[in-house]
């Protein structure tokens, strides 16, 4: 019991979570199986099991329990219902698709319904229903209240409002101001741009995948791996100091982790080139930090310039992007994934080589 | 029962049943067409939907579920606005008292635990809309007016987090709100602010950035609560009210619940 308790707390490690979560991910389109009723029975068991042993568990029961965290319980078991709802649909309707029938939706299109008495009675119960759970989970339930406010004492585990702890999880490899306002901002508007981004008029109106397979596999990678995912580990797995805990290890305040983390500068100038920081013997004024930074600005900015049409030239499939979408749209969608894409990047970057910032000038609060 | 049924007949024919209730029970068609048209909370409805939009596996009834929470939040915060005053000496004393001393006091829970779940099925939503491609034309402006939603729902749930004034709520606002202070130009550790200066005078600093006009101060005091409290119960309920009325509103007038086009 131990020996599987310890190997889930090591796995839990952010590094592996996110890795396996990724895997997983990318292999979940591609298993028809897991999409059936009868697997989606056996998963269902199979959690609630896990999670009921693992209530045996002390640190595991306090970390669930917690009156705030017990919604966050209810939406993995909620997402992964309905994603597994969706997506059952999805492959279901591409079956359908593959042998020349409609999708399901289709064929109820001409027929209509009237709003009373089936609509309105759909409602009815709903709200009844729904006004039923609530009562009773505020009654067993009750609504968290710590010790008064006290700005002088600040608490070991400080934790934002439990839906931006995915940007909170980014402070880890962001500074504040592209965790929590450039990235942030980019996320409302990617999200308000995909009707503009997308013009692929199949699947509209309908549950599909083979139809717009890189819609939905961005959407729900952005959605469940870089939101989810990091609202999860934020939740359960963060404890004082923002440091990590596996679900069933003790929150140690006095947890101490090795902070060895290098500039890119660092690596290019000292470790690499071996000549010391320029700052250092240029001054510390403009032209000394920007040679110091001049690696890191000539990366990030050639991420997102030159990718893109890189990319529109040799791959096949982003050369098809740039042609279906026109240049505008292809430059617009192609600087929001990039954007994305920065933070699996970052994380990588920081589990394998240890790297803090690629361009670092905390005299001007610059850091990417 | 004779006299049973003349009663309810005598009540159903009188001047003020009538006066009330139009159509009568809707038996046929012509009457449940009637009841939704002339019922002014039904009429966001049409007469008729596509049977896709009624069938729970397609539309997971989120958007629905979500506007069902938001009335149980504006009608619970309404109670609790009754009994809370949002001064620091008040606060938690009258937060306590909620749960202590207020006969049936569960308005609390049920307006913490509505909205936890009203972020949750608001995402939901979104996720079912993307899902089925329900964004696409001629939807696109009302898949943005819902990301807009999307927003302010997060800003309800995060202002009203800090009402409570305990431990829990103010540690909280100040990660948020010190998130504020990085802000690119109007933060005073943002990039770009040391720019903004005349000489060695700073236009942005502490006591004028980002931060301070979210919290009203330097950290997190009674001036936020104040703030906070204000925007929680008027400033962000208003705006997204109106939001909720563009956005119903355009589902009727961008073709309906959604569907195959």
């Amino acid at each position: 019991m131990e020996a599987v308790k310890g190997f889930i707390n090591w796995i839990s490690d952010p590094r592996w979570l996110f890795l396996l979560s990724v895997i997983l991910f990318f292999f979940m389109f591609r298993l028809r199986v897991l999409w059936t009723v009868k697997f989606g029975i056996v998963a269902l068991i199979a959690s609630l099991a896990f999670f009921g042993l693992s209530m045996l568990d002390k640190n595991f029961r306090i970390i669930s329990t917690t009156p705030d965290n017990v919604p966050i319980v209810g939406l993995i078991f909620l997402m992964a219902f309905f994603t597994w709802l969706s997506l059952k649909q999805a492959f279901d309707n591409d079956d359908r698709l593959r042998i020349g029938q409609p999708p399901k939706e289709r064929t109820e299109r001409f027929e209509k319904v009237m709003v009373w008495p089936d609509l309105v009675y759909t409602e009815f119960i709903a709200t009844v229903l729904l006004g039923a759970v609530l009562v009773i989970w505020s009654i067993v339930l009750k609504a968290p209240l710590e010790q008064p406010s006290n700005p002088t004492f600040s608490p070991p585990v400080m934790k934002a409002p439990w839906y931006f702890l995915g940007l909170q999880e980014m402070l880890v490899y962001y500074d504040p101001w592209l965790a929590g306002v450039v990235l942030p901002g980019l996320i409302i508007v990617g999200l308000m741009a995909i009707p503009y981004i997308d013009r692929n008029p199949r699947g509209s109106g309908y549950y599909t995948f083979a139809e717009r397979k890189y819609e939905i596999m961005v959407f729900m990678f952005g959605f469940m791996i870089l939101w989810l995912l990091l609202i999860v580990i934020g939740t359960f797995l963060r404890g004082p100091n923002w440091n990590f805990f596996g679900p069933y290890e003790t929150w140690d305040v006095a947890k101490v982790t090795p902070m060895v983390n290098v500039n890119l500068s660092e690596y290019i100038w000292v470790k690499i080139l071996g000549v010391g920081l320029p700052n250092q013997w240029f001054g510390a004024k403009y032209m000394g930090i920007l040679l110091r930074e001049l690696f890191g600005f000539i990366l990030v900015i050639g991420y997102f310039t030159a990718l893109p049409p890189v990319l529109a030239n040799r791959s096949r499939l982003f050369n098809g992007f740039y042609k279906t979408l026109g240049g505008a749209r292809y430059h617009v969608m192609m600087f929001l994934l990039l954007a994305m894409m920065t933070l699996p990047i970052k994380m990588i970057l920081r589990w394998t080589i240890d790297l803090k910032y690629i361009v670092s000038i905390p005299e001007w609060f610059f850091n990417i | 029962m004779s006299k049973i049924k003349d009663f309810q007949e005598y009540v159903s024919k009188s001047q003020v049943w009538r006066s009330i209730f139009r159509v009568g029970v809707p038996t046929t068609d012509r009457k449940r067409a009637l009841a939704v048209l002339g019922n002014v909370f039904l009429h966001l409805h049409p007469v008729k939907v596509r049977t896709s939009g009624i069938r729970l596996k397609y539309t997971w009834c989120m958007g629905g579920i979500s506007f069902f929470l938001f009335l149980v939040l504006s009608l619970t915060g309404l109670l609790l606005m009754f009994y809370y005053r949002p001064t620091g000496e008040y606060a938690y004393p009258d937060i306590v008292d909620l749960g202590e001393q207020v006969s049936l006091g569960l308005m609390r829970e049920l307006h913490r635990w509505a909205a936890h779940l009203m972020v949750i099925t608001v995402w939901l939503h979104m996720f079912r809309v993307f899902m089925t491609g329900s964004y696409k034309p001629p939807r696109e402006f009302n898949w943005g007016v819902g990301v807009l939603l999307l927003i302010f729902t997060l800003l309800l749930s995060f202002t009203g987090y800090l009402l409570p004034w305990d431990q829990l709520a103010i540690w909280a606002i100040t990660v948020g709100g010190n998130m504020a202070r990085a802000t690119p130009f109007a933060g005073y550790e943002g990039p770009g602010a040391s720019l903004l200066s005349i000489g060695d005078i700073r236009l942005v600093h502490a006591g004028d950035d980002a931060r301070f006009a979210l919290l009203g101060g330097r950290f997190v005091g009674t001036n936020a609560l104040l703030r906070f409290y204000v925007l929680h119960c008027v400033g962000i309920p208003i705006v997204a009210g109106a939001l909720m009325a563009v956005h119903f509103w355009r589902v009727r007038k961008d073709g309906g619940i959604s569907g195959p086009l």
